[in-house]
């Protein structure tokens, strides 16, 4: 196939000395002499790729994406397409299908990964979305970012693994935040920085939380998250409970939840946490933490590993020093908050390997990390079964729960 | 040659967590000896007495809210306190910990 045919235009009633010449042809005229150039494919073939494993590629730009595109497409506006078409599609040899409004920038973009860039199997779909919406096809439209979410969240966008897709993700999320104290603050501060709609729980006594201020002391601690969440993020609502869980009410508060932010400070309400995550398939971010050292894990119910997975049963109350007992570096819970927080968002938006079956250590002191494995344990008391088969009265229990109780005061 | 199970034994470390530290002087990690994982935490105990209670169950065997890892993996995949150890291997004896929120 030629790549440039010379064309050759006369108008008429012109009089050129020395006979013809070469014309720069219209715009037009360029664009049906691309298109003899590049592969198209109809809309009707391109629905019956939609799981097979191409790259469906919308060259629009922002706004035309934004107000509608096909499912799963990936948004590479043509003026950014040799930039950042190897982030979208980092495999040559996969088969890319290209459209815009119409079919016509498309088969330029097209053109270019072809010939300019070596995509071995690229097409343009015909007629573009238009075409595909009149024909009835499925649309996704996604949120509208106003201009001023547009630019509060810009620096996502730019982001590949994050972009337009996984912001929507965050912001349309709903994540349950356990303890607004020394783990929950930062938490809580950097997921609404996200967008992420999250609750804050006032389960203990809490010191240590970056999220209040001092002209705020005495104020309820709930209702001071509040007012930083939404000083911070206005996007962000913020629901309230002011109560303690316990197995009477700890379904009906998880209901609902995509994740589950664990910065408990005791035995008992970790275990009911995991239990009722379990029956509910909501995955935790959990964090401990003591003196200078961090324990962080993922546990995402019948995926991997749960709670009970990894500790049977609590140590008894002497071996089980709470921070307050045993002191914690106050920069700690900010370390391993943020990591949660990060786990949080790589689990909204899919990027990345989470940690799931894997239980990282962060020692302050010597500046190391260790990773262990996690696995599933196959005799687990609550995992190993069904959801519907765990009663609500097996919750938060576990071998001399009275006397750990008891002893714990 | 060195005959399995009579190992005259090979030296380890072992990560101690932040509850077990009093009871080992306030060290953060210890070297023991030992052919296998139950033979190097009875080192330990033996050192510390303090660890014994701590560790093991009344049955001997390791308490059920320890978890101690041979490397990275759980040694109750492996062959328990039998699994074997070799020289410069890591021990890390992993508690539960619960602090969080209220710090």
């Amino acid at each position: 196939m030629a790549r440039h045919t010379p064309l050759y235009f006369l108008k008429h009633g012109t009089r050129r000395r020395g006979g013809l010449r070469p014309v720069s042809p219209s715009g037009a005229e360029y664009v049906r002499q691309i298109k003899s150039q590049i592969d198209e494919v109809d809309p009707s073939e391109v629905r019956e790729l939609a799981d097979e494993g191409v790259a469906i590629v919308d060259v629009r730009e922002a706004e035309e994406f934004a107000a509608g595109h096909l499912p799963g497409a990936v948004h590479v506006p043509r003026s950014y397409l040799e930039s950042r078409i190897d982030a979208a599609v980092p495999d040559r040899s996969q088969r890319v299908i290209l459209y815009c409004a119409s079919g016509n920038r498309s088969a330029l973009g097209a053109h270019t990964l072809e010939h300019e860039l070596g995509f071995q199997h690229v097409e343009s779909m015909t007629g573009g979305y238009t075409l595909w919406k009149d024909r009835g096809y499925p649309v996704e439209v996604p949120r509208q970012f106003t201009p001023e979410q547009r630019a509060r969240y810009s620096r996502h966008f730019l982001l590949p693994e994050i972009g337009t897709e996984g912001q929507q993700k965050l912001l349309d999320a709903k994540v349950l935040l356990l303890g607004a104290g020394g783990l929950g603050s930062p938490t809580a501060l950097y997921l609404a920085a996200a967008g992420v709609d999250d609750d804050v729980v006032d389960v203990s006594n809490l010191q240590r939380q970056v999220i209040h201020t001092t002209d705020r002391v005495g104020v309820p601690k709930v209702d001071s998250a509040e007012e930083a969440i939404h000083a911070l993020n206005p996007d962000v609502e913020v629901v309230k409970y002011h109560t303690r869980l316990d197995a009477s009410n700890i379904m009906e508060i998880l209901d609902g939840y995509d994740i589950v932010v664990d910065g408990v400070d005791n035995f008992p309400t970790r275990y009911l946490l995991n239990d009722a995550s379990v029956r509910l398939r909501i995955p935790v971010v959990s964090a401990a933490i003591l003196g200078f050292e961090g324990q962080l894990s993922v546990f995402a119910p019948y995926e991997g590993p749960c709670y009970r997975c990894l500790f049977r049963q609590p140590p008894p109350a002497e071996l089980a020093p709470s921070c307050g007992a045993n002191g914690v570096l106050g920069v700690l819970p900010g370390t391993m908050g943020l990591l949660q927080a990060t786990e949080v968002v790589k689990l909204i938006t899919g990027a990345g390997e989470p940690l799931i079956g894997r239980l990282l250590m962060y020692d302050a002191l010597s500046a190391t990390t260790t990773e262990l494995k996690v696995r599933r344990d196959p005799e687990c008391p609550i995992c190993s079964r069904e959801p519907d088969a765990i009663a609500d009265d097996e919750m938060g229990v576990f071998p001399d729960y009275e006397a750990f109780c008891a002893a714990a005061g | 040659m060195r005959l399995p199970g009579s190992l005259a034994g090979a030296m380890a470390t072992i990560r101690i967590p932040p509850v077990l530290r009093a009871s080992v002087g306030g060290e953060r990690e210890l070297n023991a000896e030992g052919s296998n994982v139950g033979e190097v935490l009875r080192a330990l105990a033996d050192a510390h007495p303090a660890t014994a209670q701590q560790i093991f169950g009344a049955d001997g065997d390791l308490n059920r809210y320890v978890n101690v890892y041979l490397n990275d993996e759980d040694v109750r995949v492996l062959d328990g306190l039998d699994t074997p150890v070799a020289e410069r291997d890591s021990l890390v004896i992993l508690p539960a910990m619960a602090g969080g929120a209220e710090g």
